[in-house]
């Protein structure tokens, strides 16, 4: 057995990918048992990273035990590539672990992701890694994590629909936009970390694996490839995602999701795709929004 | 004059359990699938080369492992194992993180290994068990990770394996989940894969 590149490519004051080889293990045994229990989240000794709880340091872990050197990885945070957290988290592990990065939704073997699920179909030879803040749905719901792990052991979820229910009794709909709660495979409610509900249509029966990780909760799950992932919801208040009565104003793409960007402190704004290579790619491809239609006359 | 040294493990460990790791990670992400990995070179007989890639992969000292009586007989094996991985080999299954079997013959029933809690699953048995020959002959497999259904056959094969699946299916989201280490392949049937006869 030989790695197809023995000549390291990362800075080698560090172990490839950061992590020792211990911890690796002790994270990919985790993710092998969060594989074959869909939803359920598994505890790990999650590790002290070099950047602070809240930027990611459980997605990066995962990152880390999964990732070799003929990966390709793409990082996004809320569907950018070249926001803040992204671009430190695609540096971290061109050096840590040498390995190329992309932005390209297609291109990637893993995609590390806050917040978004990039709007072009993933494949089935793709990753996709979660950064999760509050991995239990329950927990707001319920404080003591004795008696959420009690829930989810008698699949006891009568509260989660409860709360939908509050929700439309006090605003007439489901007021619940992003981290949304969802079944994975008739079992487990499961939090899609905070994805925008737009998304969580894409997991159902996506054909990637979906890898979440969360470091100051020391909490790994997953969702294996072609399994089913439902959105909760009533049968006469049926789950539905957002919709905007405009197109983004870059690349006139009406089927995604779109940030609201100020302009000026006049009122002016932009709705652009929050999924920045879609857009680009769009673009590139000859599609216009109004901003880019005025440019080009 | 045998030398006691261990033979060699990965050539480049921190490169070969990545890959090796990532071919358990895709098997059982989806069940049925035959995944190839070369495995070890030069394992002590009686283990496999995938079934010791797939041991220090993912053993440390950390779990302990269960060794059926052909393995744990053997002193080149648990040598073998303790100097790769520094995984503690005890005699009580049902307390084994994994369970590595070279012998289907003396598998036990595998709900007798560790199947957790209903609030603690992941503490459960998973099992490496080595085989001969992995094939889609076997029973129709339907669940997580399956677009559809696939089927998935070995040899050979321990005496009630399928009624076994079928019980610890039943234990869902508690019971074993397997990996089937064959001659340069690896296959994997996690607790949530459900298996019907043909």
């Amino acid at each position: 057995m030989s790695a197809s590149s023995t000549a390291p490519r990362h800075d080698p004051a560090y172990n490839f990918a950061f992590l020792d080889e211990q911890t690796k293990r002790m994270i990919r045994r985790a993710i092998l048992k969060a594989i074959a229990i869909p939803g359920y989240q598994v505890p790990f000794a999650s590790r002290e990273m070099p950047m602070p709880y809240g930027w990611g340091t459980g997605g990066v872990q995962v990152t880390a035990a999964i990732l070799g050197p003929d990966d390709r990885l793409k990082v996004i945070d809320q569907g950018a590539d070249d926001t803040t957290n992204a671009v430190s988290i695609r540096e971290f592990f061109r050096r840590t672990a040498g390995v190329e990065t992309t932005e390209r939704t297609d291109k990637a073997t893993i995609i590390q992701t806050r917040h978004r699920i990039p709007e072009m179909a993933l494949r089935d030879d793709q990753v996709l890694v979660y950064q999760v803040p509050i991995p239990e749905p329950l927990r707001f719901l319920e404080p003591r994590e004795t008696e959420t792990r009690t829930m989810h052991a008698l699949k006891e979820y009568g509260l989660m629909h409860v709360k939908l229910y509050e929700d439309i009794a006090m605003h007439g709909h489901i007021a619940t936009t992003y981290a949304y709660p969802v079944k994975v495979a008739g079992r487990y409610i499961t939090d899609p970390s905070p994805t925008p509900k737009f998304d969580n249509p894409k997991m159902n029966r996506m054909p990637a694996l979906q890898l979440f990780g969360a470091g100051r909760e020391k909490r790994i799950y997953a969702i294996p490839p072609y399994t089913d992932v439902v959105s909760l919801d009533f049968e006469d208040h049926p789950f539905t995602v957002q919709k905007w009565d405009q197109p983004c104003d870059l690349c006139g793409a009406e089927d995604t999701f779109l940030d609201e960007m100020l302009t000026d402190d006049q009122g002016g704004r932009l709705f652009i795709c929050s999924d920045s290579d879609h857009c680009n790619r769009r673009q590139t491809a000859g599609h216009h929004g109004s901003m880019t239609q005025d440019a080009a006359e | 004059m045998t030398s006691l040294a261990p033979s060699m493990g990965f050539a480049n460990p921190v490169f070969d359990s990545q890959q090796c790791f990532r071919a358990i990670m895709d098997a059982m992400a989806r069940p049925g699938h035959i995944l190839p990995l070369d495995g070890i070179a030069e394992p002590p007989a009686p283990l496999g080369p995938v079934a010791a890639a797939v041991a220090i992969t993912l053993f440390d000292q950390d779990t302990p492992v269960w060794l059926d009586q052909s393995l744990a007989e053997s002193p080149a094996v648990c040598g073998w194992l303790a100097f790769h991985s520094g995984a503690r080999v005890i005699a009580d299954f049902a307390n084994a993180r994994f369970a590595v079997v070279a012998d289907p013959a003396q598998l036990p029933p595998i709900t007798l290994f560790a199947v957790g809690s209903d609030r603690y699953p992941d503490r459960s048995t998973t099992l490496v068990l080595q085989v001969t020959a992995l094939n889609d002959h076997g029973p129709r497999l339907t669940g997580p990770g399956i677009a559809g259904s696939a089927r998935l056959g070995f040899e050979p094969l321990p005496p009630n394996f399928w009624d076994e699946i079928t019980h610890n299916y039943a234990l869902f989201p508690r019971g074993v989940d397997v990996i089937l280490a064959g001659p340069q392949c690896l296959a994997a049937l996690p607790r949530s894969t459900l298996a019907e006869a043909v």
